[in-house]
C-alpha cells in the first residue's frame, strides 16, 4: 500500500503574494506582500495601485490568485519592476473577480434612463434566447 | 419753535399701529439639478412615479411640467418641487415655446355665490367639466415641440412612458438619478 501526501492547493501568506484591500483608505486596491510581520499582520506595497508601503492586518485584506517573485523585505523600486514583469496588474484586470467588481460598480453608477435601457436591453436578450431555445 | 407743535395732549386711547414686518418674500431658490429640460420623477399626486419634463419655473413657486400628454397621459401641469426627484437625463427645451403659461394660466374660474346657489338651487346634474379648448390646442403645440426633441434619443419616450417604482432590494439613497 502506498500513500500519497498532496500539498494543498490554498493560498498562502507569502511573500510575493498579491492582496486586495478591504477596508480603509486604500480599500478596494491591489498590493503585495513584501514581508509577513506576525500571524496577524503583513507588511504591503502596492506602487503600481497607489498603495504605500505598510503594515496591513490581514483581517482588512483578501488573498488572490496572483503571486510573483519577489525576495522577502524588496524595496519599493523592486517591487516596482517585479510588478510590471509580472504583468500583475493586466492578470488582475483579465480576471473574473476584478470584472465582478468592475460591473458592481457600474450598475450602482448608473443613472435612470441608464437602468431603463438596462431593462430593454435585457428583455430583447431573454426573448432572442428564448426564441432560439424553443427552436433548437 | 419746531416745525409742528407739540401736541397739548396725548390721545385718550392708544392707536393701534400695525406691526411692521421685517421679513420679504424672495423668489424661491431651485436645486442646481432643477434646470429646464430634466427629467422629473413625480412623487406625489395623482400622478406619482410618472415621468415628465420640466419646462419652466412658474412665480408661484411651482414647475411647469409635461408628460408629454400623449406619452403618459401627464398634462400641462404645475407640480410642487418638494415633490419631484430631478434625474440627470435632460431633454432640449428651447425650440418649446412656455411664454404664455403663468400664474393666472392656471387659475381657477372664480364662481360667484349666486352662480353657485343657482346650480345648486335647481340640483342641475353639474355637468363634467370639459376641457377648454385652449388648453387642448397649447398641449398640443408644445407636445409637438416636445415629441421633436424626445424622438432623437432611443427608447427615451418608452422611458417617458414607463412608472417608477421602487423594487425589492433597491436603496434609494444610493440610487442615482
Amino acid at each position: 500500500m502506498s500513500s500519497s501526501v498532496k500539498a494543498s492547493n490554498w493560498r498562502l501568506v507569502e511573500v510575493g503574494r498579491v492582496v486586495l484591500i478591504n477596508q480603509g483608505k486604500y480599500s478596494g486596491k491591489l498590493a503585495a506582500i513584501v514581508e509577513i510581520i506576525d500571524d496577524k499582520h503583513v507588511l504591503v506595497d502596492g506602487p503600481a495601485t497607489a498603495v504605500p508601503r505598510q503594515s496591513v492586518n490581514l483581517g482588512h485584506v483578501v488573498l488572490t490568485k496572483l503571486t510573483f517573485d519577489l525576495p522577502r523585505g524588496a524595496k519599493t523600486g523592486v517591487v516596482t519592476k517585479k510588478w510590471a514583469k509580472a504583468e500583475v496588474s493586466e492578470k488582475w484586470t483579465a480576471s473574473s473577480w476584478a470584472k465582478k467588481i468592475a460591473q458592481r460598480e457600474r450598475r450602482a453608477a448608473l443613472t435612470d434612463f441608464e437602468r431603463f435601457q438596462v431593462l430593454v436591453l435585457r428583455k430583447q436578450k431573454r426573448y432572442a434566447v428564448k426564441k432560439l431555445v424553443a427552436k433548437a | 419753535m419746531s416745525a409742528q407743535a407739540a401736541p397739548k395732549w396725548y390721545p385718550a386711547e392708544d392707536v393701534k399701529t400695525a406691526k411692521k414686518t421685517r421679513k420679504t418674500a424672495r423668489p424661491q431658490k431651485l436645486r442646481a439639478s432643477l434646470v429646464p429640460g430634466t427629467v422629473l420623477i413625480l412623487l406625489a399626486g395623482r400622478f406619482r412615479g410618472k415621468r415628465v419634463v420640466y419646462l419652466k419655473h412658474l412665480e408661484d413657486n411651482t414647475l411647469l411640467v409635461s408628460g408629454p400628454f400623449k406619452v403618459n397621459g401627464v398634462p400641462l401641469r404645475r407640480v410642487n418641487a418638494a415633490y419631484v426627484i430631478a434625474t440627470s437625463t435632460k431633454v432640449n427645451v428651447e425650440s418649446v415655446n412656455v411664454e404664455k403659461f403663468n400664474k393666472t394660466y392656471f387659475a381657477r374660474e372664480k364662481v360667484t355665490r349666486e352662480q353657485k346657489a343657482e346650480a345648486t338651487f335647481f340640483d342641475e346634474q353639474t355637468a363634467k367639466k370639459e376641457v377648454k379648448a385652449e388648453r387642448v390646442a397649447d398641449q398640443k403645440t408644445v407636445d409637438a415641440a416636445l415629441l421633436a426633441e424626445i424622438k432623437k434619443t432611443p427608447l427615451l419616450k418608452q422611458y417617458l412612458a414607463s412608472t417608477f417604482s421602487l423594487k425589492s432590494g433597491d436603496k434609494p439613497h444610493q440610487l442615482k438619478f
